[in-house]
């Protein structure tokens, strides 16, 4: 096994689209903002009426929205809320009391009619973003300078090394995978992005990470928590975010949601959403994704197709994306509201606990300043349906064959047709699809594997316990003795290279090489800014763990591949 | 009567059958892999033992049957199902509607395989697996139920369950299929129906061991439960749904083959019953008795997954390790009793 140095391509790419920043879709749809959120309200509305088909189901569906509007404004108000959303509210309440005193059919309706549109309207209006060309070639260039500039200072020596240009963001954030492949089919139609999601860091690197690829501003779902603080607000604005907030779970609303990212991909944004909804707490690759969303990519296309638009400029792309990391920052939190949570997420309150920037400048600080690389696996296109796409767009079955992919959506084998059920299982066949591909581009650093082989240590070492009494070993206990775990890692490891020959996952080029090495890079690198550590080597040079729960996160990224039995 | 033909894959006797039923209400494609079998089929109006009705034409295209037809019911024995699909697969499209018949499991097992290597669900596949494994095809149901071809053939009263994921498949299933004397209810749990036809053959076998024994009701009563608790057991270990083992695919299709002599997998038991062995019945048969086969396959699964179907295994030494079909009923008899019932 020949080490290898690097595995990224660190290069400038050029703009895809040679015309510059006015051809961008994403900009076409911030200067119509205004009536893109009228036909956004307009297509909710039409959603909504087709689903509560008589007037006590809207009724039902209005009351349950101001009841769980009420309740979020009371417990768990945030900075961003509009001011005037509690008299708003009143307002709703005291025309929907009116309504079931009034007995003409025709008023109610009317009445029915303009409460819907006001509440639905506010939503569309608050979703969208506010794309600002001037604000994104600031932001683009100050975050590229800015960060450059200290990652300069703090790779080489002194001072005056901050003015070097020696390393760039791409040494820090290595972007590997189906970059040109991506770039071509950016051309071609429109991207939806699925990246895999574990820190609040990943909206802003993703961000950067499209724009050092040369492409176009993609439109994405960023927590509305987010924008309370105002300068990432900023940011996110000025990057093409839209605002989702998790805390509104009523109908009304998540159609307004689906129907926003189905028109803009219907209008050609290449967009961009955690397809996991949230992130991963437990630190496992996302298994199970949220529907919602996702659906409105195979929305769009069949739209799109039902509009005659056959040609591969209209095609709709699905580009899983892996963010690779030895350290998230909210690791412990995270971590312990899995363990707390876990089998009981309904009753969970969304929290805000990301919220200050100090925070997370302290964070960013860190980041740019010592080791720790990121690296972030572009994976192969795929149609709306799972199939793999080539360079033109052109869909291919597992045996090469072309695929028409307008006929999934036919009936009777020619006539394009709606067929929601069919969507629904659509949606699911395309999450799998997606998680198994996530697999796949998925790249195993040497933190990871560390991680996973000390913890299926102890986790078998102590079969009789459940994972909280495993988690709540002594301390004494937690020690492993180096040559067993040499011995375990070099056996998972193995099988690791096995499974990178057979295509089946990536990995860092630090795992090639002397073991001990590899172990000790793990080591130096799994979560290593966490106050406590998940695992460091004694005095004695054998294996220890400061937080067994850290441990166990790290762990997870490692799940679902079967390696258990290697250990 | 719908102007779009109808495909049907395999002219034995329930492929035939299935044909007829689907005559009733479309024009059909029947597709025979010899061109000769094909050629005398048109002339005869004959298949296998049944008269064919007027508006069913015959083929040994495979690419024929797909360019004629949207929808089709794929019949051929497990052993095939998969040649059938790699031939068929360059000529099928998005579109199409795939619902099979088939009653077995295929077994493909890599070609490099390690020491340790150890048989699990994902060598193991169900026809509506190998389907979308094979083709780009993803409208993918399976008919399952009591549907014993002699009887289908006399046009006796019938149902069949048409299980898939797409309301669309299940509806494409019921336009086609029904008709006065032919009932048809739906399943999403495809997985679980395909399963309660294949592990229910299992159970045929040991009925019709029971029956060639000269035993009576009181046996076949022990075994049809203890049976289906057996087939439950396994369908979740496989994947399936509890609920779709107490539907007409699951009981009603093991009550109807346990104790019908016109069932295949009934007489290849009670043949085993007379004394023959597995070789002389199979060569006896015309058709395929797929539970021979599934037999095998959940037994090696079984061992891989430490666990232990009493009754499959129980056949699995009767048909390939030379114990005798009484010593079988003695070593069950003497097996220590259960919980009845500990799966709801």
């Amino acid at each position: 096994m020949k080490p290898l140095e690097q595995d990224y391509v660190k290069k400038k790419y050029d703009q895809v689209l040679p015309g510059g920043i006015d051809e961008w879709p994403v900009v076409a749809l911030s200067r119509n903002r205004e009536e893109f959120v009228k036909e956004v309200a307009k297509e909710s509305i039409a959603r909504i009426k087709s689903i509560t088909s008589t007037r006590s189901a809207l009724i039902e569906e209005i009351e349950t929205t101001l009841f769980r509007e009420k309740l979020r404004i009371k417990r768990n108000p945030w900075a961003v809320d509009p001011e005037d959303e509690a008299d708003f509210l009143a307002s709703v309440k005291s025309r929907l009391l009116e309504i079931s005193h009034n007995e003409d059919k025709e008023e109610i309706d009317e009445t029915l009619e303009s409460i819907l549109e006001e509440i639905i309207f506010r939503y569309s209006d608050e979703i969208a973003g506010n794309f600002k060309k001037s604000r994104y070639r600031f932001t683009r260039s100050f975050v590229t300078f800015g960060f450059a500039r200290l990652l300069n200072a703090s790779r080489a020596r002194g001072f005056w090394s901050i003015f070097s240009t020696q390393y760039t963001l791409q040494d820090k954030i290595n972007i590997t995978g189906e970059v040109e492949h991506l770039r071509s089919l950016t051309r071609k139609g429109t991207i939806v992005m699925v990246p895999t999601h574990f820190s609040n860091l990943d909206s802003i690197l993703i961000g950067w990470v499209i724009n050092a690829m040369g492409l176009p501003a993609f439109i994405y779902g960023a927590g509305l928590n987010l924008f309370n603080i105002k300068i990432i607000a900023y940011f996110l604005n000025s990057l093409g975010a839209y605002r989702v907030d998790r805390r509104k779970k009523n109908l009304l609303y998540l159609e307004t949601l689906k129907a926003y990212s189905s028109l803009a991909i219907q209008r050609g944004c290449h967009s961009l959403f955690f397809p996991g909804g949230t992130r991963s707490r437990s630190g496992k690759i996302e298994k199970r994704l949220k529907l919602g969303l996702l659906s409105t990519a195979i929305e769009a296309q069949r739209v799109n197709y039902q509009k005659g638009k056959r040609d591969g400029l209209e095609k709709i792309f699905i580009v899983p994306v892996t963010l690779n990391y030895n350290f998230v920052l909210e690791a412990p939190g995270l971590i312990k509201q899995y363990l707390k949570l876990k089998g009981q997420e309904r009753y969970y309150v969304e929290n805000d606990e990301y919220s200050t920037s100090y925070k997370i400048s302290a964070f960013l600080l860190k980041f740019f300043t010592k080791g720790s690389d990121i690296s972030v696996s572009i994976g192969k296109a795929m149609d709306v349906l799972g199939n793999y796409v080539d360079n033109d767009g052109n869909s291919y079955d597992k045996h090469g064959r072309n695929i028409d992919t307008q006929e999934y959506f036919t009936q009777d084998g020619r006539i394009i047709s709606h067929n929601q059920q069919r969507e629904d299982e659509y949606t699911r066949m395309l999450s799998q699809r997606i998680v198994e591909e996530y697999h796949r581009i998925n790249k195993i650093f040497a933190s990871h594997l560390v991680a996973f082989t000390a913890f299926q240590i102890f986790r078998q070492r102590y079969t009789k316990l459940d994972l909280y009494n495993l988690l709540r070993l002594p301390e004494e206990e937690q020690v492993i003795d180096y040559s067993e775990f040499k011995e375990a890692f070099e056996k998972v490891l193995k099988k690791v290279h096995n499974m990178r020959n057979e295509g089946k996952v990536n990995i860092s080029p630090h795992l090639m090489g002397d073991p001990d090495k590899i172990i000790d890079h793990g080591l130096k690198n799994v979560g290593m800014y966490h106050a406590k550590r998940p695992l460091i080597k004694n005095k004695n040079g054998d294996i220890i763990t400061q937080d067994l729960n850290l441990l166990f996160y790290y762990h997870n990224r490692l799940e679902g591949y079967n390696l258990e039995q290697y250990v | 009567m719908s102007r779009q033909k109808v495909g049907v894959i395999g002219a034995g006797s329930f492929g035939t059958a299935i044909a007829n039923i689907l005559a009733r209400n479309s024009d059909v494609l029947l597709y025979a892999r010899n061109p000769d079998t094909a050629r005398a089929i048109e002339s005869s109006r004959e298949s296998a033992k049944q008269r064919i009705e007027d508006n069913i034409q015959t083929t040994s295209s495979l690419e024929e049957v797909a360019a004629q037809c949207n929808t089709i019911f794929p019949i051929v024995p497990s052993a095939n199902f998969r040649e059938m699909m790699k031939q068929l697969s360059p000529y099928l499209h998005p579109y199409h509607m795939l619902i099979h018949g088939t009653k077995g499991l295929d077994l493909t097992l890599p070609d490099k395989r390690p020491a340790d290597f150890k048989i699990s669900r994902e060598y193991i596949k169900t026809m509506s697996e190998v389907i979308r494994e094979e083709s780009v095809v993803v409208r993918v149901g399976c008919m399952a139920g009591p549907n014993l071809s002699v009887e289908l053939s006399k046009g006796h009263p019938a149902a069949t369950v048409i299980a898939s994921p797409f309301n669309e498949v299940v509806n494409e299933g019921k336009k086609l299929l029904r008709s006065e004397n032919f009932q048809v209810y739906g399943n999403k749990d495809l997985t679980g129906v395909e399963l309660c036809g294949i592990l229910k053959n299992i159970i045929a076998i040991a009925s019709g061991i029971l029956t060639g024994l000269g035993f009576g009701e009181n046996a076949k009563g022990l075994l049809v439960s203890r049976g289906l608790v057996e087939m439950i057991y396994l369908g979740q270990a496989l994947g399936g749904d509890i609920s779709s083992f107490i539907g007409l695919a699951g009981i009603g299709d093991l009550v109807a083959t346990a104790s019908s002599e016109t069932s295949r997998n009934f007489t290849c038991g009670y043949k085993l019953a007379e004394g023959k062995t597995l070789d002389q019945v199979t060569t006896e048969m015309d058709e395929t008795a797929e539970g021979i086969n599934t037999i095998r396959i959940i037994k090696q699964l079984a061992d891989s997954q430490r666990i232990k179907p009493l009754i499959t295994e129980t056949l699995h030494k009767i048909l390939f390790q030379n114990m005798s079909p009484t010593e079988g009923v003695t070593y069950l008899m003497r097996y220590p009793g259960n919980i009845d019932i500990d799966f709801l």
